[in-house]
């Protein structure tokens, strides 16, 4: 039980790391390659690599069940909710002009709001398929 | 300030066509309350008709299409949502069989489905009805795509919850051939893709006539408008391609039947059109190439062996869903003949065919709700315990014959006007032919159902319940009026034929 005392460090270690990158590849999207989808598999994984190095119930206790099923429609949600809201601003659906003064700043802030809902879903589906295949054969 | 005046409301109705069920979808999850989510799907299912009869009665006024630019992009680089007299038609008989079946589902989802399920089942419900909506109303061959695998994936959901174990195993069977259908479907567009760089239907359309002359480029789009073709037959359940759908009718939950048998077929019948029709164009589709003759075949072999199947046929359901292939075969045949009056036929008859299968299925599903089967042997006699419910169950079949006075008149006689018209009088015979079997398979249960001695479970039963004697009456209701005022159905179908004719010579 002790012997991957390594493992365990290892990947306290990197960890952190791994939800950084996360976040770099979501918020660099705008310019490079990246984006919600692929932040949202890599920050997944940050809990996917926990729950096998720590078991999947440590996991569960940073990532609850019910937190993660939420998570799925609550990324739609966000992204729906800004299509909502470019409407109630008198906007065509997902028209982002009305979000800022100037036209391009509006657009940015739109795609950023919807990649973190792209994101949200993302993982959060990861994570529920993770724990889906986990527990089977054992409740 | 005045975002909610309805001058500022009006102009977005084509996108709260699908943006709507899919908030509803969301707020259906987060509630997981199985009433107040079959509430939210409610008050979500009958907001939806008025919105899409709106759109269409402003099209038919204007006669021109309504185009709404998703994220104010234009046309051929954002995706745009059309709403035509065709588009506008589907939209209706979609969202109205949606609503409709809403009262009928609180007491028979709660018999079917177990507790927990239960408000994800509305989930469903809601992204399977916004799929389909989407589907009909996108103006882009992509996002029609993805359309179609949201309510793929929604339908798979709402089959593989039926109490009978082979539910899963007609999901399973539904989700490997509706994949394969719909990747046949993108392989097409991908290809039209290659060829024209574009994916809007009326960029397409009008890129389409130059690829075809460029002999470099003819063999792609052929190859292309094939694999859309037996992609959307998949879909469709043209015959031979329809073995998914008898399993996957009998063993879903009635519910789920009844909304399925009257929207989902109807919505990939649509996107055949629209891309055989608008971007294709009927005259390289069905006169370089064997399509036509192909589909009227496969469409009278499906009238004749599918309705045979169903006269075998000893679970009700099973039989229902064999007719359901034979009755998308008039339609496909209809399409196939490509005249006025065979589109007219067509058209018309897929709002026919979705009010009285809904009606059909909608009985059998308040027969389950009391009998708990729907196997000839246990509801032989029911008839005498459920008067009111098999009444409906056999004018919904009188129209499903095509007696006069019924809708389902209506639209073979247009079938067979077409079918004159064009010279095919054999054509003609094979209708009055085939019609005639429907009459031995909905003999054959009415047989069962009214002059055979109540079955122990049947001795049981109770007429159903209003709110689905409510439901099932308007649509028989509905299939009688519209036997004899057929503005509704005709009247719309003949100005969306005109209208796909025209834009193809």
């Amino acid at each position: 039980m002790r012997l991957d005392l390594i493992l365990r460090v290892g990947a306290k270690l990197v960890l952190p790391f791994i939800l950084l990158f996360a976040l770099y590849v979501q918020f660099h999207g705008d310019y490079g390659p990246g984006g919600g989808f692929q932040a949202g598999v890599i920050s997944a994984g940050m809990v996917i690599l926990y729950a096998i190095i720590f078991g999947v119930h440590a996991a569960k206790r940073i990532a609850p069940p019910i937190m993660v099923e939420m998570m799925v429609p609550l990324g739609v949600a966000i992204f729906t909710g800004t299509g909502v809201a470019s409407l109630l601003m008198g906007n065509n659906f997902l028209d982002y002009t009305g979000f800022a003064h100037d036209y391009l700043h509006a657009h940015e802030w739109g795609i950023l709001i919807v990649e973190i809902g792209v994101l949200v879903t993302v993982c959060g589906t990861m994570v529920a398929m993770f724990y889906a295949f986990v527990q089977r054969g054992r409740s | 300030m005045n975002a909610l005046s309805w001058g500022a409301v009006e102009p977005q109705l084509p996108i709260l066509l699908v943006v709507i069920p899919l908030l509803g979808a969301l707020l259906t999850t987060f509630l997981r309350n199985s009433f107040m989510a079959w509430l939210v799907a409610t008050v979500v299912a009958f907001t939806l008709p008025f919105i899409s009869i709106h759109l269409l009665v402003s099209v038919l006024e204007t006669g021109q299409p309504i185009v709404y630019k998703i994220g104010n992009w234009e046309a051929p680089f954002g995706i745009v949502y059309r709403v035509d007299q065709l588009s506008g038609y589907v939209l209706s008989v979609i969202a109205i069989i949606g609503a409709v079946i809403m009262p009928f589902a609180r007491r028979s989802v709660a018999a079917e489905i177990e507790e927990r399920a239960r408000s994800w089942y509305y989930t469903m419900y809601l992204l399977c009805l916004a799929g389909l909506l989407g589907i009909v109303i996108t103006g882009d061959a992509f996002n029609a795509f993805v359309f179609l695998e949201i309510s793929s994936l929604a339908t798979y959901v709402l089959i593989a919850l039926g109490k009978n174990r082979r539910a899963l195993l007609a999901a399973y069977q539904y989700l490997i051939m509706g994949t394969i259908g719909a990747t046949l479907y993108v392989i097409g567009v991908g290809l039209l893709y290659v060829v024209t760089g574009t994916l809007n239907f009326d960029d397409l359309a009008s890129r389409l006539s130059a690829a075809i002359i460029d002999p470099g480029q003819r063999n792609a789009v052929v190859t292309a408008l094939g694999f859309i073709v037996v992609g959307l037959s998949l879909k469709l359940a043209l015959f031979p391609m329809h073995m998914w759908l008898p399993n996957a009718y009998a063993y879903a939950p009635s519910f789920a039947t009844a909304f399925l048998a009257g929207t989902a077929t109807k919505a990939a019948i649509y996107l055949l059109v629209r891309v055989v029709f608008s971007v294709f164009g009927v005259g390289m589709t069905l006169e370089n190439l064997p399509i036509g003759e192909v589909v009227i075949v496969l469409s009278i072999a499906a009238m004749f062996l599918a309705s045979i199947s169903a006269v075998f046929e000893t679970n009700a359901k099973r039989m229902l869903a064999y007719s359901s292939v034979a009755q998308i075969g008039y339609i496909t045949l209809g399409i196939a003949i490509a005249n006025q009056a065979g589109m007219t036929g067509s058209l018309a008859h897929i709002a026919n065919h979705a009010i009285m299968k809904t009606a059909l299925f909608l009985a059998l599903g308040a027969v389950f709700y009391r009998v708990g089967s729907v196997l000839y042997s246990d509801i032989s006699g029911i008839g005498r315990k459920m008067p009111l419910t098999m009444a409906a169950f056999a004018v919904a079949g009188l129209g499903l014959m095509g007696t006069p006075g019924t809708a389902g008149f209506i639209s073979k006689w247009y079938l067979a006007v077409a079918a004159i018209d064009d010279g095919m009088y054999s054509v003609v015979f094979l209708i009055v032919a085939s019609s005639l079997i429907s009459v031995v398979y909905i003999g054959r249960i009415t047989e069962v159902v009214w002059f055979r001695e109540p079955s122990k479970a049947a001795a049981k039963a109770k007429e159903a319940p209003l709110s689905m004697l409510i439901p099932l009456w308007l649509l028989v209701g509905a299939t009688i009026y519209l036997g004899f005022d057929t503005r509704a159905t005709v009247g719309t179908a003949s100005e969306a034929a005109k209208m796909l004719l025209e834009g193809v010579q």
